[in-house]
């Protein structure tokens, strides 16, 4: 294995961003994910980490630097990328299979291939017996996992996930943890996973950047390495508090620093 | 179903009350009948004279319905242009609140004057006074979408049609709804104000307003109540029929009728 020689599958190279005539919310940022890694971004709030997933995702531009998505401009890498918002962002007015076949249709899937591919994709996140319902009747927990359906259908090779599970309660949060693991293990995407949860972020990632404010700059960088698989048991082991001991360290002194 | 039957008997209860303290008032203050007629002798009139009754309301009903229908389609038209750019809303914006402060009496002889005595200056007016409703209230539908939705079409390259007509357009329908239940009231209104002045070329026949006018000038007081009873269960069925259509397009998903559903 040359990783080296190998390119990222995001990268940013000093990458600097201001909105308007503002102080910059972002300066200096270097950062590259391998492909199939999933690094987390954890930061005091104020400190850039969602902006950092709009320049990926070609929704901001940079103001200097270079933003490059598997050697692409961040526009043209939306054919590999898939964002996953901090709510739901359902259309009320769709069924859940409707709007799950959102993304199909946005895509031009042809029209006839697309009833099996929702229903395969509902089936992948457990929501086949909902298909016909409407947003408004379900939990917080399943418009989630609608909306990581409907991020699925376009065969995403990079995920962009913004504090997708900030607004769940704690069990569906460990639930749907759970979930993004197995998904991840079958699919191997590449994510960017925005969180201010540290016990998240550890159970999560491979790596974690640790972000401090004004300007959002990168502070500290944190390979996560357990021996153990990662389940529902590996949540109260000693390997994981040690590393969120590590992490919750690093974020206290960026957010002094 | 039960508690729809209540609510109607409790209308109807009201209304025999109010009736009664009509009654009341002519029988206590000697009141000529000229001036203030009987419940009685309203509902006789309405009944003798139901035949013309009718016809008023279907002309008047048939006029402010195309003008509303009219409305609808040049407001989410009108709607959708203004939705494109801030810059447009401020050039034109002022301009449709003027249409709604324009008083509509003053350019009814006008529009009268343009287009001829008749019904179709009746619907141009009631068009008139439901248009600034509908073109609001879309116009805001239209742009008050959440950013995050936006920047979801955005990531699949969606083009601006897509956007407009599977994410913007069905968004505005709360609002347009809200648009059409204020627009739903003051069409017939707009088509009564409007067959004052255009309601009729031929004695007798004529919407409301016409009718209204000639019941008035030959003091027939008793038919001028039925009809003016008329006009209001008129826009109160306008009202009805948009609030069931409202029902109808937004119980599944929107909670300003899951509100109505329960009340």
């Amino acid at each position: 294995m040359t990783r080296t020689h190998e390119v990222p599958h995001i990268e940013l190279r000093g990458v600097s961003k201001a909105f308007d005539a503002g102080p910059p919310v972002l300066q200096g940022i270097d950062l590259a994910v391998r492909k199939g890694e999933f690094v987390s971004i954890i930061g005091p709030s104020g400190c850039g980490k969602s902006t950092i997933l709009k320049l990926v995702a070609g929704l901001a531009p940079a103001t200097s630097g270079t933003v490059l998505v598997d050697g692409m401009t961040p526009i043209d890498g939306r054919e590999i990328v898939s964002f996953i918002f901090q709510d739901a962002t359902l259309l009320p007015w769709r069924t859940v299979a409707k709007n799950v076949g959102l993304a199909l249709e946005l895509d031009h899937t042809p029209r006839d291939t697309r009833p099996a591919r929702i229903d395969a994709l509902l089936d992948l996140v457990g929501l086949k017996h909902v298909a016909e319902s409407y947003p408004r009747q379900l939990s917080g927990g399943m418009k989630m996992r609608v909306s990581i359906a409907r991020a699925l259908a376009s065969k995403p090779r990079i995920l962009l996930m913004d504090e997708p599970f900030a607004a769940l309660d704690e069990m569906s949060r460990d639930r749907l943890n759970e979930e993004l693991l197995r998904l991840r293990r079958e699919q191997k995407w590449t994510v960017l996973f925005v969180t201010h949860s540290v016990a998240e972020a550890v159970y999560l990632s491979d790596r974690i950047i640790v972000l401090a404010p004004h300007p959002g700059r990168i502070a500290d960088e944190i390979a996560v390495d357990f021996q153990s698989p990662r389940d529902a048991g590996l949540r109260s082991g000693a390997a994981m508090d040690a590393c969120i001991g590590i992490v919750s360290r690093a974020l206290r002194g960026a957010q002094t620093l | 179903m039960k508690k729809s039957a209540m609510t109607v008997l409790n209308a109807l209860l009201v209304l025999a009350c109010l009736a009664l303290l009509w009654q009341i008032l002519i029988w206590t203050f000697a009141i000529p009948k000229f001036m203030l007629p009987t419940p009685f002798a309203v509902a006789k009139a309405a009944v003798s004279r139901y035949s013309s009754l009718l016809t008023s309301v279907w002309i008047t009903g048939k006029a402010a319905a195309c003008g509303l229908i009219a409305s609808v389609l040049a407001g989410i038209l009108i709607a959708v242009i203004f939705a494109q750019s801030r810059w447009i809303r401020r050039m034109f914006y002022p301009y449709t609140i003027l249409l709604q402060t324009v008083p509509i009496i003053a350019i009814a002889p006008l529009i009268l004057m343009w287009v001829g005595p008749g019904i179709l200056a009746v619907m141009v007016i009631a068009f008139i006074i439901c248009l600034p409703a509908i073109i609001a209230n879309t116009t805001q539908g239209l742009i008050s979408v959440e950013r995050n939705l936006i920047e979801l079409f955005l990531m699949h390259n969606a083009k601006p049609a897509e956007v407009l007509w599977k994410l913007r357009l069905p968004h505005a329908i709360p609002s347009l709804f809200t648009g059409l239940r204020i627009a739903s009231g003051v069409s017939v209104i707009g088509a009564i104000i409007g067959e004052l002045f255009a309601g009729s070329t031929r004695v007798g026949e004529g919407g409301l307003g016409y009718a209204i006018q000639y019941a008035s000038s030959q003091l027939e007081t008793d038919y001028l109540f039925a009809l003016v009873f008329a006009a209001s269960a008129l826009g109160f069925a306008f009202f009805f029929i948009i609030m069931f259509l409202e029902w109808y397009f937004l119980h599944n998903w929107h909670e300003s009728a899951r509100a109505a559903e329960s009340d």
